[in-house]
């Protein structure tokens, strides 16, 4: 197993803005998120969505920088979803709660559609 | 008739190197009459040195040489004048000038004639083979003494040595002991013992004093003795040795030291826990080859205060444990290269444990040093071997160590650790999410020790080792934070963090807690081990106690 130094790219349907994280969600991925993240929010979308099909490896400083990012969107009452996790992730987003701030969804469409419907 | 009385005095002048060129000067008196009770009428002895011109001129003369008419810058020819000699014979054999006569006065006070210069060569002539004969004699006993004094020294020395070995190996269910020791001819400072201790477990040593002969044999009985007397206060190995170093350093002779590694076996489990003060690291067999086992610590003796690292292993059924002296490593060829450590870990592999081990290690070494090469050192071998033996319930409950290894202090690297630890536990059956589950929890654990615990310093490494029994897999993660036991005191709350009152950082225990079923830390002062425990079993998997605690703000 090697490390894979995060990539992000910011992309957009309609209001929704997308995050495709991939590689590696730990302390290396920090500014690349955080750049990301303000790309993401630029521009005043109706939501966010984290997209986690890419991402490998999350550890307890990757959970950190989600939760900047939640916290950032609830400030500016921003919903925010993500898509692409594990099954493994998916249970530590509800260890940690994470899941109670950020809608889970299977895939990209699902989550996009579930951010359109709860602003409308 | 002349007759000649006295006694032959002999003064051997010269260093050791003159050895060979001893020189006699043999004092006579000379007596017209003998008197039964007169006493003898000696002349001084006189010392000729090595180098005196006198020899030389002795040796270059054909007969007796008239003393008052030499004329030699010689402080032995002075002498001789200032003693009263008037004549020396020079005795000379195969050409060498072995001894010399001195003769005083005539007691008639007249010359000494021409016939009397006869008789003396010719005298000179017989006597000097038989003195030269009796010289050779003496120097041989002198040897002969030399040799036997050297001989019965070692003879107190392998006495010593032989006398404070175990008389018999403790005989243990499930377990093959065996033991070899065999001095050099010039005995070193080896040893081994085998120690019973309390609720059966047994201690384990083996040990190396600098030197040879008696000094390192009396060091050797000494630290024998506070060893064993130190086993019965004290249980942890590490606080075994930093007790011997403490009591050997005040009388340690200088320029001796003592390499020693304690270990404390407990037989029913396998569980072997060892110090080692700077001697050779045993090797263990186990199914993938043969593992080093290494703990630090000076040797015994050089310095107070010295603190020795602890550590230990299980040895499961069918591995075997060799604790070995540096006589066997250190076995040099006709060419002068050493039998060498990657040679004995090789054979710990591949060859069984136990007595055949000794005896293969032993056939390689013979066929190293080939037919008849003297010994150099002591060659001490002391084997635990764990009998393979079929799984019974009793072996089944036993903890046996799949795999050590350091993981350096740097980021990124708790991935590689975790990579490691999964393609071990993953053939024991933890099903795919709880091997996830323990995947995360090794790979925080290893960060946190390697952040908190090592502070990312790179000479300072964090340690996993992988054990497991029928019933679980634990993981153990050891850093040098010492008694550091919480490095995350709050609480993850996700609301507290996302209204600004908690830091966003602060999972890593939280995840580890909530990964694994048990979570133990314990610490011996200077290592700190977290210890991360799965339960196997396919029912596991099902009961509901045991899905991922911890989904709430309730657990820490």
């Amino acid at each position: 197993m090697t490390t894979h130094e995060v990539m992000t790219t910011v992309r957009r349907r309609g209001e929704v803005t997308l995050i495709d994280l991939v590689g590696d969600v730990n302390a290396q991925a920090e500014l690349a998120m955080h750049e990301a993240w303000e790309e993401a929010i630029r521009d005043g979308p109706e939501a966010v969505v984290l997209n986690f099909e890419g991402a490998g490896y999350i550890n307890s400083t990757g959970i950190a920088l989600i939760v900047e990012m939640l916290a950032s969107a609830r400030k500016q009452k921003l919903p925010i979803r993500a898509y692409g996790l594990t099954d493994h992730y998916r249970e530590i987003f509800e260890i940690t709660r994470l899941a109670d701030f950020l809608a889970i969804n299977p895939d990209e469409d699902s989550a996009v559609t579930g951010a359109e419907r709860s602003n409308t | 008739m002349t007759t000649l009385t006295g006694s032959f005095r002999r003064r051997f002048r010269g260093r050791a190197a003159d050895v060979g060129r001893r020189f006699e000067s043999a004092t006579l008196a000379h007596r017209e009459t003998v008197a039964s009770d007169a006493p003898a009428s000696d002349l001084p002895a006189v010392d000729l040195a090595p180098n005196d011109p006198l020899l030389v001129f002795l040796q270059s003369s054909s007969g007796a040489v008239e003393i008052d008419t030499l004329e030699l810058d010689s402080p032995g020819l002075a002498e001789m004048k200032a003693a009263g000699v008037k004549l020396v014979v020079p005795l000379l054999s195969q050409g060498e000038l072995i001894g010399v006569l001195n003769l005083g006065p005539r007691r008639s006070e007249q010359e000494y004639s021409t016939d009397d210069r006869k008789l003396l060569d010719k005298l000179a002539a017989q006597a000097a083979p038989a003195l030269r004969v009796g010289q050779l004699v003496r120097q041989q006993e002198a040897e002969a003494r030399t040799r036997e004094r050297f001989e019965q020294e070692l003879e107190v020395a392998r006495l010593i040595q032989q006398n404070f070995l175990p008389k018999q190996l403790p005989d243990l269910a499930g377990w093959e002991i065996a033991a070899l020791y065999r001095p050099a001819r010039e005995v070193g400072g080896d040893f081994y013992d085998v120690i019973p201790l309390p609720d059966g477990q047994v201690g384990f040593v083996i040990g190396d004093v600098t030197d040879k002969g008696v000094p390192a044999a009396l060091v050797m009985a000494a630290t024998r003795s506070v060893l064993r007397a130190s086993v019965q206060r004290l249980v942890d190995p590490a606080a075994v040795l930093e007790r011997v170093n403490e009591h050997l350093c005040p009388d340690m002779p200088s320029k001796m030291f003592v390499t020693c590694l304690y270990g404390v076996l407990q037989p029913e489990t396998g569980r072997f826990r060892f110090a080692n003060a700077g001697h050779d690291l045993p090797y263990v067999k186990t199914a993938e080859g043969s593992v080093e086992l290494r703990a630090r610590g000076m040797p015994l003796g050089l310095m107070t205060g010295m603190v020795y690292e602890e550590k230990e292993t299980v040895l499961a059924p069918g591995e075997s444990l060799l604790l070995h002296s540096d006589g066997v490593v250190e076995a040099h060829d006709s060419d002068g290269k050493m039998f060498g450590f990657p040679r004995l870990k090789e054979a710990v592999a591949h060859y069984p444990g136990g007595g055949e081990l000794i005896e293969l290690v032993l056939a390689d070494l013979r066929e190293h040093t080939g037919p008849g090469a003297e010994q150099e050192d002591d060659i001490t071998m002391l084997t635990l071997a764990r009998s393979p033996g079929p799984v019974t319930d009793d072996d089944s409950a036993r903890m046996r160590q799949l795999v050590e290894f350091d993981a350096p202090s740097a980021e990124g690297n708790e991935r590689l650790a975790l990579a490691r630890v999964s393609s071990i536990v993953a053939p024991l059956g933890l099903s795919e999410p709880r091997l996830k589950r323990l995947e995360t929890a090794v790979a925080e654990a290893t960060m946190n020790a390697m952040e908190h615990g090592n502070g990312y310093r790179a000479d300072l490494a964090v340690t996993l080792r992988v054990l497991t029994d029928a019933e679980s897999v634990r993981v153990q993660i050891t850093d040098h934070g010492g008694a550091v036991a919480d490095q995350e005191s709050e609480v993850p709350d996700l609301e507290a963090k996302l209204a600004g009152l908690q830091r966003p950082r602060g999972w890593g225990l939280f995840l580890i807690k909530n990964m694994v079923d048990e979570a133990h830390e314990f610490s011996d002062g200077h290592l700190h081990t977290l210890e991360l425990v799965m339960r196997l079993g396919a029912d596991v998997e099902d009961e509901p106690e045991n899905q991922p605690k911890g989904r709430g703000n309730d657990h820490a």
